[in-house]
């Protein structure tokens, strides 16, 4: 049985799309059949970050208007054989999307894949509706800031409300995945505690990520940080997250600081 | 229709002792008909996207418009046929609506055609499967260039059916620009180019500096990754060969 999967925060720039590719390629990687879906129609990035933007030929929008067939739209993953990308359009705008398209390629694609991992745009409006209205599971991308936890909130709402589940009075399932979480402004406490966020939001913890520049350096080469370098502490998070996503019980770690004397040296002469 | 020619005809002929036979033969067209919806400058938005994806299929098809769904005042109503004719619809009939409308006025009415009968609705097919070359337009550039004289934005899409484009400036990842004819970039070209819409198989597409994310002409594509990588950046120009994309440099 396939699950539909959102990618979601309300907020910018939080790491729907980083989050997006890394989650979809950690679940590809465990022999799962995933496709990733960028729903953010005018502004798309994840062929970018998948590394798939030398190969789009059709998109999500031609296949809702049925100028192509949806086998046309799909680009396989080069690195994982069962990893797929549906690419959106950029020359289009948001009103392209019709709910009934939509609904029709979500039902095509759920007798195709066993992951349908959408990435949804920023905001509340029409895009990020259609982006979570199949979803059976959202994870919430959330930084340890005020500003994105008080729009996390809102999309938990909506999540709550206006879904398809919703309506047949069903749950969606709700992860909170956070990003961006840097170690050191934590100790120093400028940033919200997990134990605060977690308290505002009370729905369960997927993982924390580590702010990184392998995040920034996957994104820059194409590749999602869960191919891209496996080994590397945003990854390890992201592959966790995967597995919590598949029911597994994980304990989640919380990433230190790792001082060594040669980032005490940096530090002191920065300061 | 053909009645009064036909006697002019037989009339001048020189030899009266042996007329010569006029031979008519009759051809049947299917016509189209088109049924406007309000607001019309959606509608006109509608047909602009579905000539981008089936230009061909317009392209020398006899069009009657019927104005059955239009008011007298609508917005737009004066000016549509001149719309219409400049995306190189060919109305041969006018019906519905009224001819008093003063919206009308400017109209150039065909006069009414007789004896036809309805055929049901026509499918228009889509340009990646549809069409043959066989019953296109032959020739490269079939109206008027158009120039912009501007670098094209992400996201951004030029489209001019009636002949070449040509863009003083970049066209930027994420952007498009669609012809019916040749398309030339003097600048460089990291969108999509979409040349030969209208089934023109001589079209082709120039670039200063080529980086494009997917070239096309007629309806065959090249993506990317399938360019050579050793002329990305140099002065091309990109045409059809057999029915493949062939990229080479120029300059």
């Amino acid at each position: 049985m396939a699950k539909v999967l959102v990618v979601t925060s309300g907020k910018g720039g939080v790491g729907k799309t980083t989050s997006t590719a890394a989650l979809g390629a950690a679940l590809a990687q465990t022999g799962q059949n995933v496709v990733v879906i960028d729903f953010d129609v005018g502004l798309r990035n994840l062929d970018l970050v998948m590394g798939a933007e030398r190969r789009v030929v059709f998109d999500l929008i031609n296949v809702v208007q049925g100028d192509a067939k949806l086998a046309q739209a799909l680009i396989r993953d080069k690195r994982c054989e069962t990893l797929s990308i549906l690419p959106a359009s950029q020359t289009r705008d948001k009103d392209a999307l019709t709910s009934e398209g939509v609904a029709k390629v979500m039902e095509e694609l759920r007798e195709k894949f066993d992951w349908i991992v959408c990435d949804s745009p920023a905001g509340i409006e029409r895009g990020a509706q259609l982006a979570m209205y199949h979803a059976d599971m959202a994870v919430v991308v959330t930084n340890p800031e005020v500003s994105s936890v008080r729009d996390s909130d809102r999309i938990i709402g909506m999540l709550d409300s206006t879904t398809e589940r919703a309506k047949r009075g069903e749950k969606v399932e709700k992860h909170l995945l956070l990003t961006r979480y840097d170690p050191g402004r934590a100790a120093r406490g400028e940033m919200l505690s997990t134990e605060d966020v977690l308290e505002i939001l009370s729905i369960p913890l997927l993982g924390i990520v580590p702010e990184s520049e392998e995040v920034l350096r996957a994104s820059n080469v194409g590749s999602p940080v869960t191919l891209s370098n496996p080994e590397s502490a945003p990854a390890r998070a992201y592959f966790e997250a995967a597995r919590r996503l598949q029911g597994e019980k994980l304990e989640v770690h919380v990433p230190v600081e790792r001082k060594g004397l040669f980032d005490w040296l940096f530090k002191k002469r920065v300061a | 229709m053909s009645s009064s020619p036909l006697h002019a005809a037989t009339g001048t002929t020189p030899a009266p002792d042996a007329p010569i036979q006029i031979r008519a033969r009759g051809r049947s067209f299917l016509a189209l008909v088109l049924s406007p919806e309000r607001p019309l400058s959606n509608w006109l938005e509608s047909l602009d996207a579905q000539i981008a994806r089936s230009a061909a299929f317009f392209a020398g098809k006899p069009v009657i418009l019927d104005l059955a769904l239009l008011h007298a005042d609508d917005e737009g109503l004066d000016t549509l046929q001149a719309r219409l004719i400049e995306r190189g619809i060919r109305i041969i009939g006018v019906e519905g609506g009224n001819p008093e409308w003063p919206a009308l006025a400017q109209w150039d009415m065909p006069t009414g055609l007789e004896g036809g009968r309805a055929s049901g609705a026509v499918d228009i097919p889509e340009t990646t499967e549809a069409i043959s070359p066989v019953d296109t337009p032959k020739s490269v550039s079939n109206g008027e260039t158009r120039i912009v004289d501007a670098s094209i934005r992400s996201g951004q899409s030029i489209m001019h059916m009636t002949g070449d484009l040509v863009v003083i400036g970049s066209v930027a990842s994420g952007a498009e620009v669609v012809a019916s004819g040749s398309i030339h970039v003097y600048g460089s070209l990291r969108g999509r180019a979409v040349a030969g819409v209208g089934g023109q198989t001589g079209a082709r597409i120039f670039a200063t500096r080529t980086h494009a994310e997917l070239l096309a002409v007629d309806g065959y594509y090249m993506t990317a990754e399938e360019m050579e990588a050793g002329l990305v950046g140099l002065a091309t120009q990109a045409l059809l060969v057999d029915d493949r994309i062939v990229v080479q440099k120029i300059g």
